[in-house]
């Protein structure tokens, strides 16, 4: 027998979601099979069978929560794999593997102890465990889904619960963020005079919890506060156009938001104390301007990351933004695909919006919040004229970049946007 | 030498015994070791033999409360060879069943006195054999269930000599019946006898070094229980330090300190009954290092000394000194050796008491509860106003239940009272499940029982009693 761990979708995943599983009980697999779908804050993973085998046990349901790195998700018969210990002559001490069940000759093993499972959900997706634990677990805020029972067949005891509390991690993160995400003393919607009846009610999913746990925080904790410029982008729709027509063979296109990213990232490198953290331990100042760009998705929002965008040429900040943008859409980025930017775009022009206020993406410096290029009247050299004019704000962590700081990044970016030829330089 | 066994077996106690017919349901090839009588203290000199004895003198005694129940009989009296052969006949009854048992699970029985020897994947078994000679076994796995012995207390004379001063086995067969004990020690074994002699007509003080008897119970079970001993004419000297036993031509005296007065007493026969010692002396655990804590073999949750194939359970692996515990080590041990990672299991082991009245426990006491610092939830019911225990005419006594006021979990149970030790699985059962106040609160009781009591209690601790 093998068990199938939950596997870890990057070196810092603790848990996930078991999204989806696409086998069940009694299914052969093999190699490299897709047996489950795997949802961390903001991706969707496939996870595949390493051997093969018969699919004993699913030992984690569809749709829980919570389940931590390294715990089994099922059980393949794994013939093939693991040869069955012989009991006979094993030494007493050999690393005793499961039950030696099939040679007993009476007396059935006692199963729960051969096997202890997670808890089992059948159809009704029901957990086993005992009064106390649930309680425990209900007192804890603990999500049982997410505790691995020890009890007879598998059931969920008191020292399961405790020794899932103990964990730290295992008290079932989403849950934990859905309720720092809340108002301190949240009402219900009837409460506050809207009817029952009267709304549809979406379940949060596991991005969405992340998204608002990540937004609750970082506006409680972090000192944000914006500053707006604007820059004329007639000349980069010049240059677009014809960087464009140049690349149209090879079927790419760079968009205003690929030149923010690029002349951004430039800035981030002539401005290094604005391309950085704050930690307890002091201020991270980045080698790389990694630049995450927000990508609206159905259901959310995500943020990949170009990295090195300051080495990287238009058209491959172009080629890498179209695919990540897909993908995001699709959920299919890796963990490292959109953890550990330092810096984010954030671009609403599309819509219209003229100018606004992103919130900190933690543990970001800045946030660049890109509005619509549209023809506005300027003043030059004491005449009215028209000019494209596009509002940037940057968004601060005052705990590491001041308004002069801030100032100087948006100063050093003006120019490179204003007049892109500046970015060959 | 290739092992000849998967597992040899020390003992044929309730431990020992136990251990090799769930070893053999595991397909291991057991022998089994017993230098004197399979059953061990339990079915030979212990737990069932005592029982014998208490129900013959529990019916005596019953006919002095005919009347109460609208009978009556005249002339009752007793043979005292009568019942103490009834009792041997007991446990020889039940010595008879485990060799039956052995034999049904192909374990082999040695008769013999068994050593330990360095060897291989388990210490080696070196047995003197009870018919002559010796045998080296050598398996993949020992397990020590030795037991224990009275505990002697040389130093102030109390040793046992059969004939003045007698521990339990000699209280369990002896030739005539004594008019006067003093029996020293006021736990489970002391009480026993006494309950059993005072039944008898007996005149009996007990000793107890402690301010109160049988000082592992609640207190107020303490009390209880020994103001219901007294009704029935058992005496006690409580907080009492013996200091001297000394024998004469007329029988024992039994030289005390009470608060630091010197006092004595005298009788025809004192029993000893101050705890045991574990057999672990002459076994050759020094020689291969195995460690001890005080003066009991220490051992892992799963039962393993620190040498490499050695187990131990039972009594002389420690506290408490109960059937029970050992059977459920032995069932553990055994399992952890057939290669199951069976988790020990959490159930708490009670503790019964067969005397006139009976007492019954199981987890914390009040007392320790405080002593913990654990805020509890305590409910109380008297079997006085139990609608069985009146009809019966069995109001003696009441049960008492301690909950974690946190999370409603049942953390102590004490009950004295007639059949106490019969309904005590209940709060066992509900414990090991881990219920809580609601689950018990939510149980129907079947009426008319005396466990309705149970019920109640738990209803009191919530304020939610019905019958008072
Ligand atoms: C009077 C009395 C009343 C009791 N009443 C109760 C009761 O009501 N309920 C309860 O739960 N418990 C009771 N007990 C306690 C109970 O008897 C013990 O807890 C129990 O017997 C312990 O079991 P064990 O298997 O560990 O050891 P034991 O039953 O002591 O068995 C050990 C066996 O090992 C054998 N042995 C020792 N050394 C060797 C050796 N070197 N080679 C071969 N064989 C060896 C011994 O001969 C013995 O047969 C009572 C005890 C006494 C004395």
């Amino acid at each position: 027998m093998t068990d199938i761990l939950m596997p870890a979708l990057s070196p810092t995943m603790e848990e996930g979601v078991l999204a989806k599983w696409h086998v069940k009980v009694g299914d052969t697999v093999s190699a490299g099979d897709v047996i489950a779908e795997i949802e961390t804050d903001k991706a969707t993973m496939e996870v595949e069978a390493v051997d093969e085998g018969e699919v004993l046990e699913i030992l984690v349901p569809e749709g829980s929560e919570g389940v931590k790195v390294n715990t089994p998700i099922a059980r393949l018969s794994g013939d093939a794999v693991a040869p069955a210990p012989k009991k006979a002559d094993a030494p007493a001490e050999a690393p005793k593997a499961e039950a030696p069940k099939t040679e007993v000759p009476k007396v059935e093993a006692p199963k729960a102890e051969a096997a202890p499972a997670a808890p089992k959900s059948d159809d009704g997706g029901r957990i086993f465990a005992s009064p106390l634990a649930r309680r425990l677990a209900a007192q804890a805020g603990l999500d049982l889904k997410t505790v691995k029972g020890t009890g007879p067949h598998g059931r969920i005891v008191k020292r399961d619960v405790e020794a899932a509390g103990k964990g730290g991690a295992q008290p079932a993160a989403a849950a934990t963020a859905a309720t720092s995400a809340e108002p301190r003393k949240a009402l219900s919607l009837a409460q506050m005079g809207i009817a029952d009846g009267t709304y549809d009610l979406i379940p949060l999913d596991g991005m969405k919890k992340a998204v608002a746990r990540r937004m609750v925080d970082s506006v409680q904790n972090v000192p944000h506060f914006p500053l707006f410029i604007d820059v004329e982008i007639d000349q980069l729709m010049a240059v677009r156009a014809k960087v464009n027509k140049m690349l149209e063979p090879q079927g790419i296109k760079v968009s205003v938001n690929d030149f923010v990213i690029k002349a951004a990232a430039l800035a981030l490198k002539m401005v290094p104390e604005a391309n950085a953290s704050y930690t307890p331990e002091g201020i991270a100042m980045h080698h790389n301007a990694d630049v995450s760009m927000a990508v609206a998705i159905d259901g959310g929002l995500i943020t990949p990351i170009i990295r090195k965008a300051e080495t990287k040429g238009l058209a491959q900040i172009a080629t890498e933004s179209k695919d990540l943008a897909k993908r995001a859409r699709e959920r299919k980025l890796k963990p490292e695909e959109f953890q550990g930017g330092t810096f984010s775009v954030s671009n609403l022009g599309m819509f219209g919006i003229k100018q606004f206020t992103s919130i900190i993406n933690e543990p970001q410096g800045c946030i660049m919040s890109v509005g619509a290029g549209e023809q506005r009247p300027v003043v030059k050299d004491g005449q009215l004229a028209v000019a494209t004019v596009m509002t940037v704000t940057l968004t601060c962590d005052h705990r590491v970049v001041d308004g002069a700081t801030g100032a100087r990044l948006l100063q050093a970016f003006k120019p490179l946007i204003e007049d892109p030829v500046a970015m060959l330089a | 030498m290739a092992a000849e066994f998967d597992l040899v077996v020390i003992g044929s106690g309730p431990g020992g015994y136990v251990a090799a017919i769930r070893a053999s349901q595991l397909g291991q090839k057991v022998a089994i070791v017993e230098r004197e009588n399979l059953g061990g203290i339990c079915l030979n000199w212990g737990c069932i033999p005592t029982k014998a004895l208490l129900k013959s003198g529990e019916k005596f005694e019953s006919l002095s409360h005919l009347k109460d129940y609208g009978l009556s009989a005249s002339g009752a009296t007793f043979d005292f060879d009568a019942i103490i052969q009834r009792s041997r006949g007991v446990a020889k009854q039940l010595n008879q069943g485990v060799g039956f048992l052995m034999k049904k699970n192909k374990i082999e029985v040695i008769e013999g006195e068994a050593k330990l020897e360095k060897g291989a994947a388990a210490p080696k078994v070196v047995v003197a054999l009870k018919a002559g000679g010796s045998r080296t076994i050598e398996a993949k796995s020992v397990m020590l269930a030795v037991g224990a012995r009275a505990r002697a207390l040389p130093q102030i004379g109390l040793e046992a000599d059969g004939d003045k001063i007698w521990a339990y086995r000699d209280a369990l067969a002896p030739k005539k019946l004594p008019k006067t004990f003093v029996v020293i020690g006021s736990g489970a074994i002391g009480i026993e006898f006494a309950s059993f002699y005072r039944a008898l007509g007996a005149e009996v003080t007990v000793v107890e070094a402690v301010d109160r008897i049988m000082p592992v119970e609640d207190e107020e079970v303490s009390k209880a229980a020994q103001k219901g001993f007294e009704k029935r004419g058992i005496k006690f000297k409580l907080g009492a330090k013996v200091t001297k036993v000394s024998k004469d031509s007329k029988g024992v005296k039994v030289e005390l300190e009470v608060n630091g007065k010197v006092e004595s007493l005298e009788a025809e026969v004192c029993i000893s009954a101050v705890g045991i010692t574990a057999n672990t002396d002459g076994i050759g655990l020094e020689a291969l290092g195995v460690e001890l804590e005080r003066g009991h073999i220490k051992t892992d949750s799963h039962c393993q000394t620190n040498v490499k194939g050695l187990y131990a359970i039972g009594d002389c692996a420690g506290a408490p000194w109960l059937a029970h515990k050992a059977s459920h080590e032995g069932i553990h041990a055994a399992e952890h050796i057939a290669g199951y990672k069976t988790p020990n299991v959490n159930s708490p082991i009670a503790g019964c008491t067969y005397a006139q009245p009976q007492v019954a426990s199981v987890g914390v006491t009040e007392q320790g509860a405080k002593a913990e610092k654990r805020e509890v939830k305590i409910g109380r019911f008297p079997f006085k106003v139990n609608g069985k225990a009146i009809a019966a005419g069995e109001t003696e006594g009441f049960v008492k239940v301690i909950f974690d006021a946190k999370t409603g979990a049942l953390i102590g149970a004490h009950m004295i009272g007639a059949d106490v030790t019969e309904m005590i699985q209940g709060y066992v059962t509900a414990i090991t499940m881990e219920a809580t106040e609601e689950d018990i609160h939510g149980i129907v009781y079947p009426h008319p029982t005396m466990s309705e009591a149970m019920h109640e209690a738990a209803l009191d601790a919530y304020g939610r009693v019905i019958h008072i």
